[in-house]
């Protein structure tokens, strides 16, 4: 999404749940405080759940894109360091 | 003496296949117990039986091997330890539950809290039979709700609040409904697929949706010698005075036309579907 300026990505289609939300938490602790991460998931599962998990770790969750092709892009800010 | 043994049962004590040695069946409210009540019951389980106890399907406690004589002093240590006897036979069964939303993220009710008050209400009620309340904080169902005679599952109600929506699109993939769609940015909800589970809400980034908290009931479960899977036959309940009108409905309902030993399920379908909806949906009503 043009809107948002991507700091960086992650690609958690390689993996299942919980591998999924753990892959994506470790890419945020790379971050600072307000920098945006893209975590590019599968559709099902990863899509239904990572997004809650992410909230309830209290990171900001901007947009989730369709790739059109069996996956998603969620475009999160870190909140906290 | 003979001894009674249908006032025995009655104040939990079942009697085993050894002559003169019950299992004493304790009183148990959501499936929680204290520290404390759990040290006294190890006290009486090591003192008077035979240093065990069984959890049972219902979530309860029984202390096996406790012997005829020692009834009385077994009740006095356990109230010294806040716990009492529990019940069975033709009365309203221990009343279970999940740990619900004071606990567990996927709760939609506070299942605890609502436990304590339907024992409070119905707790060891004499009935034509026996009869068992079960409560569930969410769709998940982990505590079964519809194998009991009055189940009570826990849900939200939604309404999307289009102000603070950033239009992300992450509640219409956390749906496993499929009930939400967003066309050109605006979020519609099929209300015929909506089944309350609160994962749009949940996962909202920006808490989006007015919620009311509330409960979907099922009547007529059993999983014993029948099964059956207790029917909802009424729409989303949203305040917990409505919830126990109904319930002090199906219960009048099952005294008032029961017959002895007839669970409610069999109750309803003798006396009919039909009559038995309309007293519901009189209590649902108001």
């Amino acid at each position: 999404m043009a809107e948002f300026i991507i700091d960086d990505t992650v690609d958690i289609t390689d993996v299942v749940c919980p591998t999924t939300f753990v892959k994506a938490k470790v890419a945020l602790e790379e971050l600072d405080d307000g920098q945006i991460l893209s975590i590019r998931m599968n559709d099902g599962e990863p899509v239904q759940n990572v997004p809650r998990s992410i909230k309830e770790e209290g990171h900001q969750i901007l947009k989730l894109t369709d790739n059109g092709d069996g996956t998603y892009n969620l475009i999160v800010k870190k909140v906290g360091d | 003496m003979a001894v009674d043994y249908s006032t025995l049962k009655k104040g939990g004590f079942m009697r085993q296949k050894q002559k003169n040695n019950f299992s004493l069946r304790l009183r148990v409210v959501g499936g929680n117990l204290t520290a404390k009540q759990l040290a006294k019951i190890a006290e009486v389980a090591e003192k008077f039986g035979d240093g065990y106890v069984h959890l049972t399907s219902r979530q309860s406690v029984e202390i096996p091997f406790i012997k005829l004589d020692d009834i009385d002093e077994v009740k006095n240590a356990l109230a010294e330890g806040d716990v009492q006897p529990g019940v069975c036979g033709p009365r309203v069964r221990t009343i279970t539950a999940c740990q619900g939303q004071a606990i567990c993220p996927s709760g939609c009710i506070d299942t605890y809290a609502l436990a304590k008050e339907l024992d409070e209400r119905y707790f060891a009620r004499e009935l034509p039979h026996k009869f068992k309340f079960g409560i569930t904080g969410c769709q998940n169902n982990c505590l079964k709700a519809e194998e009991n005679d009055l189940g009570i599952k826990g849900g939200i109600q939604v309404k999307w609040r289009e102000k603070e929506c950033i239009g992300c699109g992450v509640c219409e993939k956390a749906c496993r409904k499929g009930a939400i769609s967003i066309k050109d940015g605006k979020i519609e909800i099929d209300d015929g697929k909506c089944n309350f589970c609160g994962r749009c809400c949940k996962s909202c980034p920006v808490d989006a949706w007015d919620t009311v908290h509330g409960y979907i009931v099922s009547f007529g479960g059993l999983f014993g010698n029948s099964i059956n899977k207790g029917e909802t036959i009424i729409p989303f309940i949203e305040d917990k005075e409505k919830l126990f009108a109904i319930c002090d409905a199906a219960i009048h309902f099952f005294e008032d036309n029961a017959k002895s030993g007839e669970r409610f399920k069999f109750t309803v379908d003798r006396v009919g579907k039909e009559k038995f909806k309309e007293v519901i949906m009189e209590a649902y009503n108001g």
